[in-house]
């Protein structure tokens, strides 16, 4: 090697070292508190058994029966979702409405809102936080314990997660219209449904739109998922399957549901696009 | 001189039968959904429901904050928490994997078999949930996280390795051309030209999934697939309320501080 050669050296190997260590350090007790064991899959009995249960996936069942019954039960997961979003809808309107301060009366002409008037703002915030936060399974399967096994527990699962979900967004795309028209209406003595619904909802209207019909989307993931709880529809029945290794049923079912989501992502672009 | 104009300014929307027929249609669905479905309303509305509920709901309070619990949804979070980093992580080198050759430009522009070979199985990955393959992982490899981990690990790969290959195409092609024609190899030439103008978009997409991962693993033990889940719904089976509580509460502030570390991550990273 001539002298004035350029050193073949890293000038940053001593940080990647302390990076990778730092990063054994790290994982290990994470890998450990997760019982990471990949060879529990090929080695014990219960992987032989999910060899056969995976091997039983061919050929999907297909009988007439069992068709129409997961034709049933399809619909029954669709119609959760729409009735679900529905009960959203009607929840996270008047949550929307209380909580904007876009067309707050009392906040007009000054920059602060008086401190009953905020307080109002912010329960109503809070509370769709809060319905927010909580998954729509965990509400899933406290009204499995409430209302019993059926649909109904899905409904009133998905009408209150996505209830706050809603009134949260719905919130942000109200308080981010121009705010000009609305004051103008109220400042002149509109009330504050005529300033929504002349000075706020032209302006948002297909945003809020677009946003339910994609929240319709996930409620129909959703609503399989729940199924699982005990709610109702494909979840259910792919569950059972499942706890019984069916792997015919399992398998045609998991097609259905990918076909279900297909279809509804297609839709819902569909409708989306229109709205735009 | 003309005129003043009259009638208003800006026209009117035109109304076209298509919208007509649109939302005669999903008004349709949702009537037709409300109507099939046998939803128990009289249960719902009866008069004493309101009070059966308010008892349900005071049945929550206190939450139980008793030393030994409080160990347990401890030990709980800690294992959800590993749970969505362990799976995410192991998403991300998969979905890395994947992305490669779901990437056209990376395996050289002919070879489109091999990346819709490797987008099929980003979407079949990606379109089951994280739910449905606990639910049959636990079956393959028992209860607890492990199964739950896995599960993260395969739905995320295929969100993940999407994006990932996304990203990848997205890359300006003339480093990496630049280093080949000068002689390099095609692992340099991706090191070293791909992989520096990706990476700040695939940590981010990674701290991303983190957070819905977190999300995701809090739940994923309601089907015996370990960490709060499986505390939460053990409790709910027995109702004991005051400690589903806790276990509520233990969510919410996990998926906060989880919230807070990606930010922070984010900040640092991606600078």
């Amino acid at each position: 090697m001539s002298a004035n050669a350029p050193e073949l050296r890293d000038p940053a190997w001593s940080r990647r070292v302390g990076i990778a260590l730092a990063a054994v350090v790290i994982a290990w007790p994470l890998l450990v508190a997760s019982e990471f064991r990949p060879w529990v899959l090929v080695g014990s009995d219960s992987g032989h058994a999910a060899m056969r249960f995976v091997a039983s996936f061919f050929p999907p069942a297909a009988s007439t029966e069992f068709l129409r019954m997961l034709a049933r039960e399809t619909w029954i997961t669709v119609a959760i979702a729409t009735s679900g979003l529905t009960l959203a809808f009607v929840l996270a309107l008047p949550l929307t409405l209380v909580a904007t301060s876009t067309m707050s009366i009392s906040a007009l002409g000054r920059n602060r809102m008086p401190a009953a008037p905020f307080a109002v703002r912010q329960a109503a915030r809070w509370t769709s936080v809060l319905l927010r936060s909580i998954p729509e399974l965990v509400f899933a399967l406290l009204f499995v314990r409430v209302v019993g096994l059926g649909p109904t527990s899905g409904v009133l699962a998905i009408g209150l997660a996505y209830g706050g979900m809603l009134a949260k967004v719905f919130a942000e795309i109200i308080e981010s219209t121009d705010r000009s028209t609305s004051h103008l209406l109220l400042a002149n003595g509109a009330s504050r449904l005529q300033a929504f619904l002349y000075g706020v909802l032209p302006q948002a209207a297909s945003e809020l739109v677009s946003y339910l019909v994609y929240r319709w989307e996930c409620a129909i993931r959703a609503s399989v998922i729940m199924g699982f709880v005990g709610a109702g529809g494909l979840g259910q029945r792919m569950d059972e399957s499942m706890k019984m290794f069916n792997g015919g049923e399992t398998a045609t079912m998991l097609i259905v549901f990918v076909l279900l989501v297909f279809i509804a992502d297609l839709v819902s672009a569909f409708l989306r696009r229109r709205l735009a | 001189m003309s005129a003043a104009p009259s009638g208003p300014i800006i026209a009117p929307p035109r109304q076209r039968l298509g919208d007509w027929a649109m939302i005669a249609a999903v008004a349709g669905l949702v009537v037709a959904s409300f109507v099939t479905l046998d939803i128990q309303w009289a249960a719902l509305f009866a008069p004493d429901s309101l009070s059966k509920m308010g008892e349900f709901v005071a049945g929550f309070v206190p939450p139980d904050l008793g030393g030994p619990f409080l160990r347990k949804v401890a030990a709980a979070a800690f294992e959800t928490f590993a749970m969505s980093l362990v799976g995410t992580a192991l998403a991300a080198v998969l979905g890395l994997a994947l992305a490669l050759p779901a990437s056209h430009r990376t395996t050289g522009g002919g070879i489109t078999a091999v990346r819709e070979a490797a987008r099929l199985v980003l979407n079949v990955l990606r379109s089951i949930p994280e739910l449905v393959w606990a639910a049959m992982l636990v079956i393959a490899a028992g209860l607890g996280p492990f199964p739950g981990t896995l599960a993260l690990t395969f739905h995320t790969a295929g969100v993940l390795g999407r994006l990932f290959a996304d990203a990848l195409e997205n890359t300006a092609p003339h480093p990496a051309n630049a280093l080949r024609e000068n002689g390099s190899s095609a692992a340099a030439a991706f090191l070293y030209a791909k992989l520096p103008q990706a990476a700040p978009q695939f940590l981010s997409y990674a701290l991303y999934r983190w957070e819905n991962n977190i999300r995701a693993a809090t739940v994923l033990g309601v089907v015996g697939a370990g960490g709060l889940g499986q505390l939460l719904y053990f409790h709910m089976s027995l109702f004991h309320f005051q400690q589903v509580a806790t276990v509520l509460g233990a969510m919410l502030v996990l998926v906060a501080l989880v919230d807070g570390l990606s930010f922070a991550a984010r900040r640092r990273l991606t600078r």
